[in-house]
């Protein structure tokens, strides 16, 4: 809370006003201030550095689709086994039980984990904002209505209702981002529905009234601008919780299946391969890990950046 | 699993009661309101699993001769020739019989009562889930207090990064290694009974590092408490080793004294303060008798060969002569001596069953050489008196428990320490500061006390959500539970199983939603009106 020089223009908790008199003070704007909080959270920005050489290197190494990439090895050819197919120079992550190469698995696993995680986020966000922002901006039957159906979707274990859609799609992965999508929306439309119900008292929506503005470029220019915060962080929070409800689904067989792969469809195939060949093992759940903890601290960077009334890190 | 617990959620502190609506009226509201959504939810999920793939899927790929004769018998236990909406509305029919006394939840594909095997499920699954509950709540909110009150110490970013470890870890995964490193190398170990020098270190080391920095003080003082607890842990473990202590855990009576004689300086310390001498020798005092009434019972058949009622018997008269004991030392503040003297004795009930525990331990080893198991709710044909069956309960319930619970704990540690940290930057905990009270006092009376309402709300959503995240946990560690239920009857596309499954978890839902806001209501004074 003593470190005046970088909050000196702030109207964060380290501000004070006899600062603000300085006439070297840098001032910035409001979204500057959010960047800077986020930038000075340690570790976010490891996380993103993380998260970042995660998804590029996933993405290269095996190419997309056509694309082919600078990894040498494929996903579906059965090299010849080095030794017990434990890692060596080439095969960094060791080799499966037919000789595929594990590190061009992974990487694919870990592609279709990505694809999944943000696609999900991308649909829930979407979903969760329209409804959390039409319920709270015409309120009455209308609010009713859509906050029964969250209540609805909500009681249903969250695994559960997804088992059932994800055993529907059969393994299709746009389908599979799309039940997932439809499922986790909930929290995200209450939170929304909440801002919106108190941005909607505000007098510069009253003005906009006034002037007889469409409702719909009320809750798009005026309204929504003014939720991000809580947006993103949620949708970031989503991605993470989406990445490991797929690894769950797969494990429990209602997820991606075979001939593709996902990081959980990798764990749950090699579950009991632990004594035998760990390699199989640890490789997919690192991968996991490193990515739910990369999307969870960024989560909470953000959550520090554009709420600085409760910050984890020392200001 | 825990989707709708976010490391950051903050439950919306809505105001459960209107205007000066009676309490019963608003249950009765409530529950109507929740009864409709579960209907509808029912209906969604009825309908999703109806679709949810082919019910003859396993008869295609036989070549049994009596192929058409199978499928015709599964149609008409399955009802497979009615619509879905049909099906429905006769399981809805059976549900409603609950209300009449004739329960009927249908039958699974195989023909088995419904009804019949989610009382069994629901057993070992409420087992799991209750002791995983309270696991999280002891240890997360014990943590939630400590990193809010050490805000920015090593300890602080210690557990943060630990809670976000949880939070980011696939459970399956996590299971996998909890059965190597827990039960695997465990029992291989127990075999022998003996810590090695480095693990000895290592345990040393890191409590000498985790203890100083929950205590706080100055550099100085931190090194002169690491070191003291370096060298005390590893005096403690070369003691252990030299008795052959984790195969032959002794203790006794002199243990059991002396463990809940410091609990009852400890409770008393943090309720009251260590200078109210009333409330201390009331502590101690009880502390005594249960000690006393311990080693006289222990030849009784009343605690050597118990029954579950005698137990519980023995606990409700323990707690009576606690709060009794705390009556008669009373003082100017008789209602917070009777608490202390009560949690006292609980802690001390809970001393005495880890020391007949530890007692039985050898035995136990003696009858399973391999203690932690990797499946089931139970060792099949297990042959031992109580407190063995007792201890064999306990090896199995560790790990799927533990694994549970990490989740939880690391939403309940961040959450209250956020929630703490918000009480402690209130006006009041600085007048409370500012009028010269203790730290302590600050801590106990004002902050925690306002910190603890709305972690009531988490834990209550908390223990919904586990029944459903059991799911995961039940399938690796091969508990027969609700969570097996839903997943035989979803692989089964067959609805009553799954529809089950959902009754429990949504009934559950709404109980702990309701318990939720009441408790909500009657310990914030600003909500109750």
């Amino acid at each position: 809370m003593s470190d005046t020089q970088q909050n000196s223009s702030g109207w964060g908790p380290g501000a004070s006003d006899v600062e603000e008199l300085v006439p070297e003070a840098k001032s910035y704007s409001a979204n500057q201030l959010v960047v800077r909080r986020f930038f000075r959270h340690r570790g976010a920005i490891v996380a993103m550095i993380t998260l970042a050489a995660v998804i590029v290197v996933a993405f290269t190494s095996i190419g997309v689709g056509p694309i082919p990439g600078w990894w040498n090895k494929d996903i579906a050819t059965a090299y010849d086994k080095v030794g017990d197919g434990s890692p060596t120079w080439a095969h960094p992550f060791g080799q499966n039980t037919i000789g595929k190469d594990y590190f061009a698995l992974t990487m694919r696993g870990t592609q279709v984990s990505l694809y999944i995680a943000f696609g999900v986020g991308l649909v829930s966000t979407l979903i969760g904002t329209l409804v959390g922002a039409i319920a709270g901006y015409f309120r009455g039957i209308l609010d009713s209505l859509l906050m029964r159906l969250t209540d609805v979707v909500i009681i249903i274990p969250l695994l559960a209702i997804a088992a059932v859609l994800g055993r529907m799609t059969g393994g299709d992965v746009n389908l599979l981002v799309l039940a997932l999508g439809v499922l986790t929306w909930t929290s995200l439309a209450r939170l929304v529905r909440g801002e919106v119900l108190s941005l909607r008292e505000r007098d510069f929506v009253m003005a906009a009234r006034a002037v007889g503005t469409h409702p719909v470029r009320i809750i798009v220019r005026h309204i929504l601008p003014n939720t991000v915060g809580v947006v993103i962080v949620s949708a970031t929070l989503t991605i993470a919780a989406a990445i490991l409800l797929e690894t769950a689904l797969s494990f429990l067989g209602f997820g991606v299946q075979t001939p593709d792969v996902s990081l959980g469809s990798l764990i749950s195939e090699y579950k009991n391969a632990f004594t035998t060949r760990p390699w199989l093992f640890w490789w997919p759940g690192l991968m996991i890990l490193a990515i739910a903890l990369s999307v969870n601290f960024i989560g909470d960077g953000l959550r520090d950046a554009f709420d600085p009334r409760q910050t984890s890190t020392k200001e | 699993m825990s989707f709708h617990s976010y490391p950051h959620a903050v439950p919306h502190g809505r105001p459960p009661v209107k205007g000066h609506e009676p309490v019963l009226i608003y249950i009765l509201r409530r529950t109507f309101a929740s009864v409709v959504v579960l209907l509808l939810s029912s209906v969604l999920l009825f309908f999703l699993t109806t679709k949810a793939g082919d019910p003859y899927a396993d008869l295609r790929g036989s070549n049994a001769d009596n192929i058409e004769q199978l499928k015709a018998a599964r149609a008409a236990t399955m009802h497979l020739d009615l619509d879905w909406y049909e099906r429905y509305w006769i399981w809805l029919k059976g549900v409603a019989g609950c209300f009449t006394g004739s329960c009927d939840l249908g039958t699974t594909r195989a023909g088995q009562d419904v009804l019949f095997l989610t009382g069994t499920a629901a057993g070992a699954t409420m087992r799991l889930v209750t002791a995983a509950t309270l696991i999280a709540i002891v240890i997360g909110v014990a943590l939630g207090i400590l990193t809010a009150i050490r805000q920015y110490s090593g300890f602080d970013y210690g557990v943060t990064f630990a809670a976000f470890l949880f939070f980011s870890l696939p459970v399956f995964w996590a299971a996998v290694l909890l059965k190597e490193f827990g039960a695997i190398r465990y029992n291989d170990w127990i075999a022998t009974g003996q810590l090695g020098p480095v693990m000895i270190v290592l345990v040393a080391a890191v409590l000498a590092v985790v203890i100083p920095s929950t205590l706080g003080g100055d550099r100085r003082r931190r090194m002169i408490t690491g070191g003291t607890t370096f060298v005390f842990v590893v005096a403690v473990l070369l003691l252990l080793n030299l008795l052959d202590w984790y195969r032959h855990p002794i203790s006794g009576p002199f243990m059991v004294l002396l463990v809940s004689a410091g609990a009852a300086v400890l409770v008393t310390a943090i309720v009251s303060g260590i200078r109210n001498r009333t409330a201390l020798y009331a502590a101690l005092t009880t502390a005594v008798v249960g000690t006393i009434a311990y080693t006289v019972l222990a030849f009784t058949p009343l605690l050597a060969d118990p029954s579950w009622l005698g137990l519980f018997g023995l606990f409700v008269v323990t707690i009576v002569v606690s709060l009794l004991i705390g009556r008669i030392w009373g003082g100017y503040n008789r209602k917070q001596v009777m608490l202390i003297t009560g949690v006292t004795g609980v802690v001390t009930s809970l001393v005495v069953v880890a020391d007949i525990l530890m007692g039985y331990w050898a035995s136990f080893l003696g009858l399973k050489s391999r203690p932690i198991s990797t499946i089931g709710a139970q060792t099949p044909n297990f042959t031992g008196d109580f407190w063995q069956r007792l201890i064999d309960y306990g090896t199995q319930l560790i790990l799927p428990t533990v694994l549970l619970a990490l989740v939880s704990i690391a939403t309940h540690s961040r959450f209250t320490r956020s929630s703490m940290l918000e009480v402690l930057n209130q006006d009041y905990v600085r007048t409370a500061r500012a009028k010269g009270l203790s730290e302590r006092e600050v801590i106990v009376k004002h902050a925690f006390r306002n910190s603890l309402i709305p972690i009531t709300t988490i834990v209550a959503f908390d223990f919904a959500t586990l029944i459903g995240g059991a799911v995961i946990t039940e399938t690796v560690f091969g508990w027969k539970g609700m969570g097996q239920l839903f997943q035989e009857g979803l692989v089964n596309v067959d609805p009553p199983p799954v529809m089950a499954f959902f009754l429990v978890t949504g009934t559950a839902a709404i109980v702990m939603n309701l318990i939720a806001d009441l408790a909500y209501a009657s310990l914030d004074p600003r909500i109750r009106r």
